[in-house]
């Protein structure tokens, strides 16, 4: 069974898995987005303070657990390719990061456009949205990182390094921002706060998360899969498969 | 080993003094950006004593951040680097006392100049301690971490800026603990609490970050 | 949770810029990461094509 396994740890074997995979997980996330968006407009009720706007927090909050997970899934990758030299591992990780990266933005985006008709300032100095902003420093940094390294197999490994310092970074950052926003007394609620959960309000949150993170490993098995193709370029099984689908 | 660490950072020290206008132009940086920042902002005396601490943080901040890429850069041109990677002292050890050097060129002259630009910003006196403390803390902290991105970075295009956006979100809660100490004092609350956190800053990235930046090292030489 | 009308439902009690704004631009920007990506694949075969003809014909 083990050995069934460890054959998609080459890229040849794993990139039509990836292909298959790839496509049953977005029809996953376009039911479960469809249902978490149904909850969120027609079941879930008008909230009494802040009226609609409220209903941001269905992609607000599911993109900001994606950002912080996918950088946690990106660092474990990162950090399995840099001990087993494994180069799928690292392919991976490099994979993950502009979802990440975009899902991070996304809360950002989302929690600004919210901010505005509920306490009305585009940017507050939340402690969670400093740190989410910092997060997003820490993906464009990875990101750069690898794109200014011309060897795939360094930049897979610098990277590593990068995502690792990064993922031990992140705790310590989130406190010290937090420590830092309560003592400097910025807004007196965080815009991540939400209004009284109603039940309704939180199975849409959860559902929308699920869509969002059954399309994170859509997109990343799409891009790994561009990863191979482009660095598999002496391979023959990389020339068949464009020969094939020419 | 010893012999061969205290070999290093002579060696790192004795070169830093050959070419003092490196040391120099970190220290001239620091001065001037703290300079621009009243000329920015307004010369209203209350609003400068409040922002002293930030304002001085963030410029040592930059300025330690600018003289990092000296770190390793030319000893990986003329082959020191290889010889230390090849060397019988751990390489941990040996990025640990080439980060004390880098520390003393770039980071202690920022320390010992910080009170005198806080006068200028009417900080107050008795203030000017722990404001030097948390410098003199945080500096080897900023270095620490920033020889992890000058490894990671060595030989790479771009390397000066790619460096900043790879070091500063790593940099956020030394300057928010750092600058937190003496707004603290300010406010009359004591900055004792962020001045230990700085000291456990030091020590876990004392341990910590040499041997990342050895592993990184390995990675950019190979 | 019913609306009432098609109207109501896209005023969004008033708030209609800050909810249709977050929640267009994230479908925009996910259908364009997969857009993006399908185009990737499509230029990385291209070169495969093209680069491992080349390669295949040293042998």
């Amino acid at each position: 069974m083990s050995s069934n396994w460890l054959k998609y740890s080459s890229p040849q074997t794993f990139f039509p898995l990836a292909g298959k995979l790839a496509f049953w997980f977005g029809v996953l996330a376009l039911i479960a987005c469809a249902a978490g968006l149904y909850i969120g407009f027609f079941r879930a009720p008008t909230d009494a303070q802040q009226g609609e706007a409220y209903r941001i927090i269905f992609i607000h909050v599911p993109a900001a657990w994606m950002s912080m997970f996918l950088y946690l899934v990106m660092a474990f990758w990162a950090g399995l390719g840099l001990a087993f030299n494994t180069r799928l591992s690292g392919m991976m990780a490099s994979a993950i990061a502009p979802t990440g990266a975009l899902f991070t933005f996304l809360a950002l985006w989302t929690g600004s456009l919210w901010g505005k008709p509920t306490w009305g300032t585009w940017w507050v100095w939340d402690a969670r949205l400093t740190s989410e902003l910092i997060l997003l420093f820490l993906y464009f940094g990875f990101m750069a990182l690898q794109a200014a390294i011309d060897d795939p197999r360094r930049a897979d490994k610098a990277g590593a390094v990068l995502a690792l310092v990064g993922v031990v970074n992140i705790p310590i950052i989130y406190f010290s921002v937090k420590w830092w926003n309560t003592l400097h007394q910025g807004a007196s609620v965080s815009l991540t706060k939400a209004p009284t959960m109603a039940a309704t309000m939180l199975t849409g949150m959860v559902v929308m998360a699920f869509g969002f993170w059954f399309y994170s490993i859509a997109a990343a098995l799409m891009r790994s899969r561009c990863i191979m193709l482009e660095r598999e370029r002496a391979s023959e099984w990389a020339v068949e498969y464009a020969r094939g689908s020419a | 080993m010893m012999a061969a660490l205290r070999c290093v950072i002579v060696r790192d020290l004795l070169l830093a003094a050959r070419r003092s206008s490196d040391v120099l132009t970190v220290l001239l940086f620091f001065v001037i950006v703290v300079s621009l920042f009243p000329l920015g902002i307004g010369p209203d005396p209350s609003l400068l004593r409040t922002i002293a601490p930030g304002v001085i943080w963030v410029a040592a901040l930059l300025a330690s951040m600018l003289a990092l890429q000296r770190m390793f850069a030319s000893d990986h041109t003329d082959g020191t680097l290889e010889q230390m990677l090849l060397g019988a002292t751990p390489l941990g050890m040996t990025v640990a006392a080439k980060v004390f050097a880098h520390w003393v060129v770039s980071g202690l002259p920022l320390v010992l100049i910080s009170p005198v630009l806080a006068l200028q910003f009417d900080f107050p006196q008795e203030l000017l301690g722990v404001l030097a403390l948390s410098l003199a803390l945080g500096t080897p902290v900023l270095s620490l971490i920033g020889a992890i991105g000058a490894a990671l970075t060595l030989g790479l295009r771009g390397g000066g800026a790619l460096l900043s956006l790879l070091v500063l979100p790593l940099y956020v809660p030394v300057l928010i603990i750092g600058a937190g100490s003496a707004d603290a004092a300010a406010s009359g609350l004591g900055g004792h609490a962020q001045i230990l956190l700085l000291g456990a800053m030091l020590v876990f990235a004392g341990a910590f970050a040499p041997w990342a930046a050895a592993v990184a090292l390995r990675i950019s030489a190979e | 949770m019913s609306w009432g009308s098609w109207e109501n439902f896209l005023a969004m009690g008033g708030h209609a810029f800050y909810v249709w704004g977050s929640y267009l631009v994230t479908l925009g920007l996910l259908i364009a990461e997969i857009v993006l990506l399908a185009l990737r694949k499509r230029s990385a075969l291209a070169r495969l094509r093209v680069h491992g003809a080349a390669a295949q014909g040293d042998r």
